[in-house]
């Protein structure tokens, strides 16, 4: 912190850090303790707020409870397919709309918005009856592909305005320099575009991974965590309330953690 | 090493003509400037001869090979960019030694070549940096390292100094002539900075509205022009332009008469405020009604007119001089352009 900043202001920024702090991870830290803290815990009340008698058993009990584990296998499949749908299939649509003029361009844009103009509720019966068609009902895939659909309008806007925040010019240069469009791609416009990708990939992951509607009604047996966990909570003590939610939490902020690093790669200015 | 031959290249944007049946032959090793306005197609041309741009019509050959349909990597040529396109997540060694590394060189081949150019450009000690570390000149030395290093057989330079400011742009200037000079590539250079191409060039070709409207070494362009456009581009000031009426022979501007190329008719004069001298008595001068005196330090800006048209003149830094007076001028009448107020061409 520099030293200009008056004291009275350095107070109020670090004030605001950390109300801003508290405001996303108190819920999260209160949601862990039921989930550690067995069902006496849940129910004790004034309620301690220091981890003492937190232990892992009571999430171990959740998670041998019968389908937990494979919803949340299932869930991880899904939104890792998800991100990797939407990638593949985002970015060369992204890198058409930024770099080439086609016929049909306008149009095809708008295209892409209108895969979310139809609410998945009047989808849900047509779909599940050509999945079932398909072979694609109660499947991993299945269900991935409608996150994909969910996701892949954002991803094409997104990466295609990194792509054409990227200078024409340094790909004119790799190709005077030997690159084959391809390989300009890949060397000079991909690593550049990395961090709207990460950005891309977050997003795809928590739209699959809070998805629940589609999940629900295009599986039976395949449930991913929240479908499996919407039909199981709503019966279940509190505490394995306390154990799914923290469950739910975990993963998507463990997958930010780890991108995080991608999404500020500024080269030569530190990238931390 | 290799020459160029642009053979009748011509472009359309739909239906608007950007180039015009264009042909120059450059001799291997020369430093050749397209010097014009913006929009005047230099750019595109030289886009063209890099194959990010395909021509409507006519041929680029380079060193006797004909580059029709032939991709820009297989070109074997280099190309400076305007703003630099100095890849930001590369190191300065990584970048300058990008276009080995396509060529599949061996490290210690491409270490070699990097520390050469890069000694030669005086950015050795930057070459664990990345650009972001870099200031505009050091970016503009790594983006001529980077095209050096592959040894081109010609080097396309698109107004690689115009980012830089007037002090840097001046040393960068010299620096590039004197490693240009010693590589002996064969250079195309677009500019809009006149005195850039003067300083830079063997030859220049003036470009205007899609034709090169007059192709010559800078001393020629500047003595010599072809056209009205050339003449007003050229120079600082530009190039004044008198109407006169030529009869018998000869014509009468601010009260003097001059023997004139065309018999009878309009003629344009084209005087170069540069060329006139200050005369001591007023027989056998043009005379000039003096408007305003701005003094540049090297010399008089004298604005005014001669017979009633507006004419910019030089004059020594130290001449006492009134707005409102008239003053006579003495010129080289070998030195006055006549142009030909129809074609805007001018007359030999």
């Amino acid at each position: 912190m520099s030293a200009a900043l008056g004291h009275p202001r350095r107070w109020a920024l670090w004030a605001g850090v950390a109300a801003l702090c508290a405001w996303v991870l108190l819920p999260i830290y209160l949601v862990a303790l039921g989930a550690m803290g067995g069902r006496l815990a849940v129910f004790k009340w004034p309620k301690s707020l220091s981890p003492t008698d937190a232990s892992f058993t009571a999430m171990q009990t959740f998670l041998s409870v019968d389908g937990v584990l494979k919803a949340l296998t299932n869930s991880l499949i899904v939104a890792g397919l998800t991100v990797a749908m939407s990638l593949i299939l985002g970015i060369p649509a992204a890198y058409a709309l930024a770099r080439y003029t086609f016929a049909g361009q306008t149009p095809y844009r708008i295209l892409v918005l209108l895969t979310r103009a139809f609410p998945l509720a009047i989808l849900a019966l047509p779909l599940t009856v050509s999945f079932i068609k398909l072979g694609l009902y109660d499947t991993r895939l299945g269900v991935a592909l409608i996150h994909t659909v969910l996701a892949l309008p954002f991803a094409v806007l997104v990466t295609q305005s990194v792509f054409m925040g990227i200078p024409r010019e340094y790909e004119e240069a790799a190709w005077m320099l030997g690159c084959s469009r391809l390989q300009a791609f890949q060397r000079i416009v991909l690593p550049l575009a990395v961090p709207g990708i990460a950005a891309v990939a977050i997003f795809a992951f928590v739209i699959s991974w809070n998805e629940v509607f589609a999940a629900s009604v295009l599986t039976v047996r395949e449930r991913t965590l929240t479908a499996y966990l919407l039909t199981v909570l709503s019966e279940s003590p509190l505490h394995y309330r306390f154990a799914g939610g923290f469950l739910l939490i975990g993963p998507s902020v463990l997958f930010i953690f780890l991108i995080r690093k991608y999404l500020f790669s500024v080269w030569g200015v530190s990238s931390k | 090493m290799a020459d160029i031959v642009i053979d009748k290249i011509a472009k359309s944007f739909g239906t608007q003509r950007a180039l015009d049946e264009i042909s120059i032959r450059v001799p291997d090793g020369e430093f050749l400037s397209l010097l014009g306005p913006s929009g005047c197609g230099k750019t595109t041309l030289l886009r063209i001869i890099a194959g990010l741009e395909t021509e409507s019509s006519g041929d680029v050959i380079i060193g006797g090979r004909n580059l029709r349909g032939v991709a820009p990597r297989n070109r074997g040529l280099a190309m400076v960019f305007q703003n630099y396109a100095v890849f930001p997540h590369m190191t300065v060694f990584d970048n300058i030694g990008f276009g080995l590394t396509m060529q599949k060189k061996s490290t210690d081949a491409i270490k070699r070549q990097v520390e050469k150019v890069a000694e030669l450009l005086h950015i050795t000690q930057y070459l664990d940096r990345y650009p972001a570390k870099l200031s505009g000149g050091q970016r503009q030395r790594v983006a001529v390292a980077r095209a050096l290093a592959v040894e081109p057989a010609v080097l396309l330079m698109d107004e690689p100094l115009s980012n830089l400011d007037a002090l840097l742009r001046m040393e960068m200037r010299t620096e590039l002539r004197s490693v240009l000079r010693a590589a002996g590539t064969t250079t195309v250079y677009v500019t809009h900075d006149q005195s850039e191409a003067m300083g830079l060039s063997d030859r220049i070709a003036v470009m205007y509205g899609g034709r090169i409207d007059q192709l010559g070494t800078p001393l020629e362009v500047y003595a010599k022009p072809a056209t009205r456009f050339v003449g007003s581009f050229m120079g600082n000031p530009p190039m004044n332009f008198l109407t006169a009426e030529a009869r018998n022979g000869a014509v009468s501007i601010g009260g003097m008469s001059l023997k004139s190329p065309v018999n009878d008719g309009a003629v344009e004069i084209g005087l170069r405020g540069e060329d006139t001298t200050l005369a001591t008595s007023r027989q056998n001068a043009i005379a000039m009604l003096v408007r305003a005196v701005e003094p540049m330090g090297s010399h008089l800006l004298v604005t005014g007119t001669i017979s009633g048209q507006p004419t910019r003149v030089v004059a020594p830094p130290a001449t006492i001089m009134a707005a409102g007076t008239e003053i006579g001028l003495t010129v080289d009448p070998a030195r006055l352009t006549w142009i030909d107020p129809k074609t805007g061409k001018a007359i030999h």
